[in-house]
């Protein structure tokens, strides 16, 4: 394409870039250099490095961790079975559908089912099992955000397997490899970069998840992004809160080069 | 490509179809009229009934907008780009509104009704003088419970909250003022302590709390409560009478070694337009009548004193909304702490949030 | 695949279905109680349904949340379809990764800070908050979204087809309407779409950006939810709801039937 036209284009996209992007990275760097009263200082990067942040970043990590895996293990199976369908992408619409709801109002929902007088465990009572606390435990928190991040795992490795050439399946089976052995050597290795972007585009939300860590967790499960919130709508110390998206960025643009890396890495293996 | 002209052209048509229907539903509404009061207050902080009633006693529409928090308020408030001309924000917020110049002065003399406040709710820490701020609403945190789930747990004392048959079954509202003041209290201090070794203590108290406390959630403790989530649960007053009304098993009380006393006051933010129709709603408000409607309609305790004498007994005589004066001597309204030891608040309750258990 | 298999893979797809729209289909239930809580189910009733529509402020809020999203949704798909594009054609590595990580900044940032910062930006540029703000603010986070979508497809399109196009003496411009873009729609319309979810889902970013009067659906849900939600809104999402399922399953087959050709691929939204 001829160099001219293609700055043309650039032109909207690169304006965006600049105002909507590195400007408001530019601030918030600014921002974490200043204290509640508005004062240049450190302090805020050093107040990071206490216990009380480092433990919450850590848990952070985990979580995130925790969501991306279980989003991982359910999402996969079902875009697989989603490319086997008749009207697939009617259904993958389906998927995504739910999202389109508010959602405060499906964190309302979840609370009247998972809540001690809920339908789960009015089910569960029934079955025998007994009344549990499902509501404002690790599993209803981790539960709940695999449900929020389902679609936008499912989307990227439903496109992955759309593009993979079936005839490779094929083959393979022709070549007597077992249904596993297909799946491990041929249909997940071409569908990795499908993962890879779910993954990513869990991940790194979920170390900045909100509002479900109050309503579904109770505040038991504090994670960067409440305590970002919580600085920039209650405390007001928009200083402290900037210092912490700023580690979180920086967070991402380690990710993002890791996961690049990784990434040459792979095809070198093949390629041997 | 004629699939994605097609459905491109398809989504402007119908965009601007929409907002050719929009602005219309908005003009004969009236709300892009001339003369309009815009309000900001809480959601459903005020009967609606009224609303209509002083557009048709005065004729000016009324636009009403509402926030979810203080913080969310000030903010914008200070960012300017928007027309409020009269803000319902609570005591502490309004003493940093004053501090940043982001308040209009009130005429008193617009304001013959002012006379109906009771003279306890005037003149506070907050604004001596009154000269930025009008009383809306007041109330006090407390403890909501169910007296079947507590045993013979009465919560006359903070302390009651620390025992072990609790366990798991307490709620906290998500607010550092609110929680610290607790553990304050509780220990005898006064919930505006800033002595570093009493903040030391009531946090390690708190932290003895933990076992006990089975989530620390905002507005959701009201329908968590009333639908019998857990035994008891720290709130403000406003929020303990709605959930009375939604469970009737339930019961407030304020503990003996004090709380919070709060307000949520009418001003007139710097960003008003229309100063006249603001003093004439302010005042429209303070009505004994239309504070007497409003106080049923909200479930709040009202400042006004000939509201509260037009009120049925069974609001007005109930002690657990309108303290006797003994219990109301202990009761502190917050302090502005300043920002700095705010946020030390704020960060000693993260500390206590990252507990676990 | 054996049938017993067949079975299995359904009831897992079953399964991932019903516990997607348990959610929903709870809030649909309790719009119909009469008991005014999503408590307990006391008896039915359409009352809030005739509130819906005796509510001409909610119903100018549907209202402008869809115009939102639709127009935020569409040029930020056309934004993003030409940085991609973009981006795609830059040949050295490393101010393409460069460009990437910044693409990628807003999607990973909370929402809140994307919210203040805005706030803060559109203090600075003297834009009056409202129906703008809100605007440029969801075309402004919809758009690496966009090219996220639309970048893989690029990636996997050959090279080879577009030399050929120019050997065949294509204009830029013809290469880019006859051979990029009908290449590339499966990736636009998900972009599209993806934009559109964000859009309608959002409420942090819209909350701080917002004033004036404007509102959209989500934050005037949060406002409301103050007091408990009110069953009003319950009513409001089915509707909502129900319209959008009628409209995504009768738009995807009038789709169809358009595109019945031999060899057409089924499913290109």
């Amino acid at each position: 394409m001829e160099a001219r036209a293609r700055n043309l284009y650039l032109i909207p996209y690169m304006l965006w870039v600049v105002l909507f992007v590195v400007a408001p990275i530019l601030l918030v760097l600014y921002y974490s250099f200043f204290n509640v009263e508005g004062q240049f200082t450190l302090d805020n990067y050093a107040k990071f490095f206490t216990p009380v942040y480092l433990r919450m970043t850590l848990s952070s990590f985990w979580y995130a961790f925790l969501i991306t895996l279980f989003s991982l293990l359910v999402a996969y199976p079902t875009a697989y079975l989603l490319t086997r369908t008749k009207h697939k992408t009617l259904w993958l619409l389906l998927i995504i559908l739910p999202s389109w709801i508010n959602l405060l109002l499906k964190a309302y929902a979840f609370i009247g089912l998972f809540g001690t007088y809920g339908f789960v465990n009015t089910v569960l009572e029934l079955t025998g099992i007994g009344n549990k606390q499902i509501l404002f435990t690790d599993f209803s928190f981790v539960f709940v955000s695999v449900y929020i991040f389902i679609p936008f795992m499912v989307l990227p490795i439903f496109n992955a397997l759309e593009k993979m050439n079936p005839t490779l399946v094929y083959a393979a089976r022709d070549l007597g490899a077992s249904p596993w052995m297909t799946f491990r050597r041929v249909v997940f290795p071409l569908t990795l970069d499908g993962v890879k972007a779910g993954c990513m585009a869990v991940f790194i939300p979920a170390l900045s998840l909100f509002m479900i860590t109050r309503l579904i967790a109770g505040n038991r499960v504090i994670t960067l992004g409440t305590a970002i919130e919580q600085h920039f709508l209650v405390t007001q110390d928009w200083g402290m809160g900037a210092t912490i998206a700023v580690f979180l960025i920086i967070a991402m643009a380690l990710l993002m080069l890791l996961t690049g890396n990784r990434k040459r890495g792979l095809i070198d293996i093949v390629k041997r | 490509m004629k699939q994605l002209v097609r459905m491109f052209v398809l989504v402007f048509a119908v965009s601007f179809g929409l907002i050719y229907v929009t602005s219309y539903m908005n003009s004969s509404a009236g709300y892009s009229g001339g003369n309009t009061l815009t309000v900001y207050n809480w959601g459903d902080y005020i009967d609606p009934d009224l609303i209509a009633r002083f557009e048709e006693e005065t004729g000016i529409k009324v636009i009403y907008q509402t926030f979810d928090s203080n913080e969310a308020m000030m903010t914008k408030i200070k960012q300017g780009g928007t027309v409020f001309d009269v803000a319902i924000p609570s005591e502490y917020a309004i003493s940093k509104l004053k501090e940043d110049n982001l308040l209009l002065p009130i005429d008193h003399s617009l304001l013959p009704n002012l006379e109906h406040i009771d003279s306890r709710f005037m003149h506070l820490s907050f604004d001596p003088e009154n000269a930025y701020s009008v009383p809306y609403f007041w109330g006090t945190v407390g403890i909501v419970f169910n007296p079947g789930m507590v045993g013979d747990l009465t919560f006359d004392s903070w302390d009651d909250l620390w025992d072990d048959s609790l366990r798991n079954q307490i709620m906290l509202l998500d607010g550092a003022r609110e929680v610290m003041g607790m553990g304050l209290n509780s220990l005898g201090y006064s919930l505006n302590d800033t002595e570093e070794a009493h903040l030391q203590e009531a946090l390690a108290k708190l932290s003895r709390l933990t076992p006990n406390v089975k989530a620390i959630v905002g507005d959701e403790i009201k329908m968590l409560m009333a639908n019998g989530e857990a035994a008891a649960g720290l709130v403000w007053s406003g929020d303990a009478s709605e959930i009375m009304s939604e469970n009737e098993e339930l019961d407030y009380v304020v503990p003996q070694e004090g709380s919070n006393l709060w307000f949520d006051n009418m001003v007139i933010p710097k960003t008003a337009r229309n100063l006249e129709g603001a003093h004439q709603f302010i005042n429209f408000m303070l009505d004994p009548e239309v504070a007497a409607q409003n106080t049923e309609y909200v479930g709040y305790s009202t400042p006004n004193k000939d509201a509260l004498a037009i009120l049925p007994e069974e609001i007005s005589g109930d002690e657990r909304f309108y303290p006797d004066e003994e219990l109301t001597s202990r009761l502190e309204v917050y302090d502005n702490l300043g920002p700095r030891m705010l946020s030390h608040y704020n960060e000693l309750f993260l500390e206590f949030k990252m507990h676990r258990k | 695949m054996s049938k017993g298999k067949w079975k299995l893979s359904n009831l897992y797809l079953i399964a991932v279905f019903a516990v997607l729209y348990a959610p929903i289909l709870y809030l649909m239930f309790y719009s119909f109680n009469s008991g005014g809580s999503m408590r307990e189910f006391e008896g039915f009733t359409l009352e809030y349904y005739n509130e819906v529509f005796q509510d001409t402020r909610l119903l100018i809020i549907v209202l402008n949340t869809f115009i939102i999203a639709l127009l935020s949704a569409a040029i930020s798909t056309i934004i993003g379809v030409f940085g991609a594009i973009a981006i795609h054609y830059i040949r050295s590595n490393r101010p393409k990764g460069a460009l990437l990580t910044l693409n990628n900044v807003l999607i990973v940032s909370p929402d809140v800070i994307i919210g203040a910062s805005f706030l803060i930006l559109f203090t600075l540029a003297g834009i009056q908050l409202g129906f703008t703000s809100v605007l440029l603010s969801h075309i402004a986070f919809s758009i690496p979204i966009v090219v996220i979508m639309v970048l893989p497809k690029l990636q996997e399109m050959s090279g080879t087809l577009i030399d050929a196009a120019r050997d065949l003496g294509a204009s830029g411009w013809q290469v880019l309407s006859k051979v990029v873009l009908p290449y590339i729609k499966p990736g636009i319309f998900a972009g599209f779409f993806m934009a559109l979810t964000y859009s309608l889902d959002d409420f942090a970013v819209t909350f701080f950006v917002t004033g004036n009067g404007f509102s959209t659906l989500s934050v005037e849900i949060y406002s409301r939810a103050r007091q408990g939600v009110s069953l009003s809104i319950n009513a409001l999402s089915t509707l909502i709801f129900l319209f959008t399922v009628v409209l995504v399953i009768g738009y995807y087959f009038i789709n169809k039937r358009n595109n019945v050709r031999p060899g057409a691929k089924e499913g290109s939204l």
